[in-house]
């Protein structure tokens, strides 16, 4: 109730918009009225296509960055705990961190073609980086009292790196992880628009190329809606994980 | 192994080791092995040169790139149309981000929208931004500088709202007038977080501004790339991908050595230092 009363003003938008779209105030070549959006997207679902290709994004993400989160987070706190690790991937890292990673979807065109695999990869590599930084900076952030407590206690070994380290190093990895997620949507997109053959950014191109605006926008605000939902069930993912931190 | 073994291997390391490896020699070690290795792979031909092109191959056809192909200037049109959308992005994304700090209507209206905008991917938006705008300049500008906004709005709204209230009661007290009030005490005081805002945003502009190119063509790093592919030039796509590299380093070394001018009177400068 509270979340729709904060959200007022994107809805007065949209009824003036719908409004200004009646009032044959803007073209409808441009700018579809938002019932027309509406229509194309039940279009679109009633085509049966829609589920498909936007199962084929999805599934190209979440594998994308579930490969990102896994090298990621290894990779992060392998840098902190173990010298030579640190060695030598942190130059590595150094130097490919200001390379915007959208530039690399020629190269991964090139090696993997235009299915899958050329999508995965954007993602992954897109966002590996943000979660190797902040696996590695939560790490070694880690409050050396709980540590030596731990090994009077006795915790040794993995048992120490999964009770102590990984436990304290959670909330930097989990906001990191959220800018990854974001990133990934980014690069997922980019990659369907510039050469696919399936997925819900391939559609939208293709609607585009095809004239069918009301089916574009129907599109893309899928695209949005994806990418809101998943943010918002992230933080409640985020904030259950981490229950037992002190609030405020 | 690595939590337990850490404590011993510090204590035992200097003593085993009779002499220190230089730190830039540490430093730039497996850089150096990397790129031997890919120099190397090729010249034993153990992989397709189409795929991975020697590393001297790469060099050389830059370097004709940059004398004979304009390279040059293409990088210069990404890196004016980078700059030209992060501008427009801050100097407008800083004014709502103050104007909703300031304003309770302003606030009301616009925090349901940046709020709905901060996760979306904003890329979705170019076919739109292509439709209204066409494919050149303006829709690429357009599309980047709101594609990174979102960030500088928020890291504005979060600085000017949370400024110390001792600081303007004080400057008010000792008679400042409310324009100077905000340029001599708010914009110094929201700084470091309007600064942190527009250095999130940085990257993004980059990612979004080579995306635009590719998807648009025309002149620009992006676009020089995605040709490159898909002629199947892989030498000319490799070294795009250093120049974009070098773009995005030395732009991201001049925010950080900027922050830190701007900054010089505050203490977070004299920490690092």
């Amino acid at each position: 109730m509270t979340a729709i009363r904060f959200y007022t003003p994107l809805f007065l938008l949209v009824a003036l918009w719908q409004a200004a779209a009646m009032g044959g105030m803007i073209s409808a070549e441009l700018l579809p009225s938002p019932s027309a959006i509406i229509s194309g997207l039940v279009h679109l679902a009633s085509g049966g296509d829609l589920l498909t290709h936007v199962g084929v994004s999805i599934y190209r993400q979440m594998a994308g960055l579930l490969l990102a989160v896994i090298v990621g987070v290894t990779l992060g706190v392998g840098m902190a705990q173990v010298a030579w690790v640190r060695d030598v991937f942190e130059p590595v890292v150094r130097i490919t961190y200001p390379l915007p990673k959208s530039a690399l979807i020629p190269l991964l065109i090139l090696w993997f073609g235009i299915g899958h695999n050329s999508k995965i990869f954007a993602v992954f590599l897109g966002c590996l980086l943000p979660v190797v930084v902040s696996a590695f900076n939560g790490t070694r952030g880690v409050n050396g009292q709980l540590v030596w407590s731990a090994r009077s206690l006795g915790t040794r070994g993995i048992r120490l790196l999964w009770k102590i380290y990984f436990r304290a190093a959670l909330p930097e990895i989990l906001s990191g992880l959220r800018i990854a997620l974001a990133l990934s949507f980014t690069l997922l997109v980019s990659s369907e628009f510039l050469i696919a053959r399936a997925g819900i950014g391939y559609l939208i191109q293709s609607l585009g190329e095809a004239g069918d605006y009301s089916g574009m926008f129907a599109g893309i605000l899928i695209v949005a809606l994806i990418g809101f939902t998943a943010d918002r069930l992230y933080v409640k993912f985020m904030n259950w994980m981490l229950r037992w931190q002190d609030q405020g | 192994m690595a939590g337990s073994g850490i404590a011993a291997a510090r204590a035992a390391a200097p003593a085993r080791r009779r002499f220190k490896i230089p730190a830039f020699v540490r430093r730039s070690a497996s850089i150096v092995v990397l790129l031997l290795v890919w120099e190397a792979v090729g010249r034993a031909e153990m992989v397709d040169p189409f795929l991975l092109p020697m590393l001297s191959d790469v060099l050389v056809r830059g370097f004709e790139e940059i004398m004979e192909g304009g390279l040059l200037q293409l990088a210069g049109f990404t890196l004016y149309r980078t700059l030209l959308s992060f501008l427009l992005a801050a100097a407008v994304g800083v004014g709502i981000g103050v104007a909703m700090s300031v304003s309770k209507r302003a606030r009301w209206f616009l925090d349901p929208l940046v709020s709905f905008a901060f996760p979306i991917p904003k890329i979705a938006l170019m076919p739109i931004f292509v439709l209204w705008f066409g494919v050149f300049d303006v829709s690429k500008v357009l599309m980047t500088a709101v594609a990174c906004i979102v960030p500088i709005i928020s890291a504005t709204h979060l600085g000017t709202r949370n400024i110390d209230k001792y600081l303007i009661w004080s400057a008010r007290a000792l008679g400042t007038s409310e324009a100077k009030l905000f340029w001599k005490v708010v914009v110094p005081a929201a700084l470091p977080a309007i600064l942190t805002g527009l250095q999130i945003a940085f990257p993004i502009t980059l990612i979004v501004a080579i995306v635009t190119e590719m998807l648009t063509g025309g002149q620009g790093l992006g676009g020089y790339m995605i040709y490159s592919a898909r002629f199947g030039e892989s030498d000319k796509v490799f070294f795009g991908i250093f120049v974009t590299a070098a773009i995005g380093y030395a732009l991201i070394e001049g925010f950080a050595w900027l922050r830190r001018k701007l900054l010089a009177w505050h203490a977070e400068t004299a920490h690092a230092v």
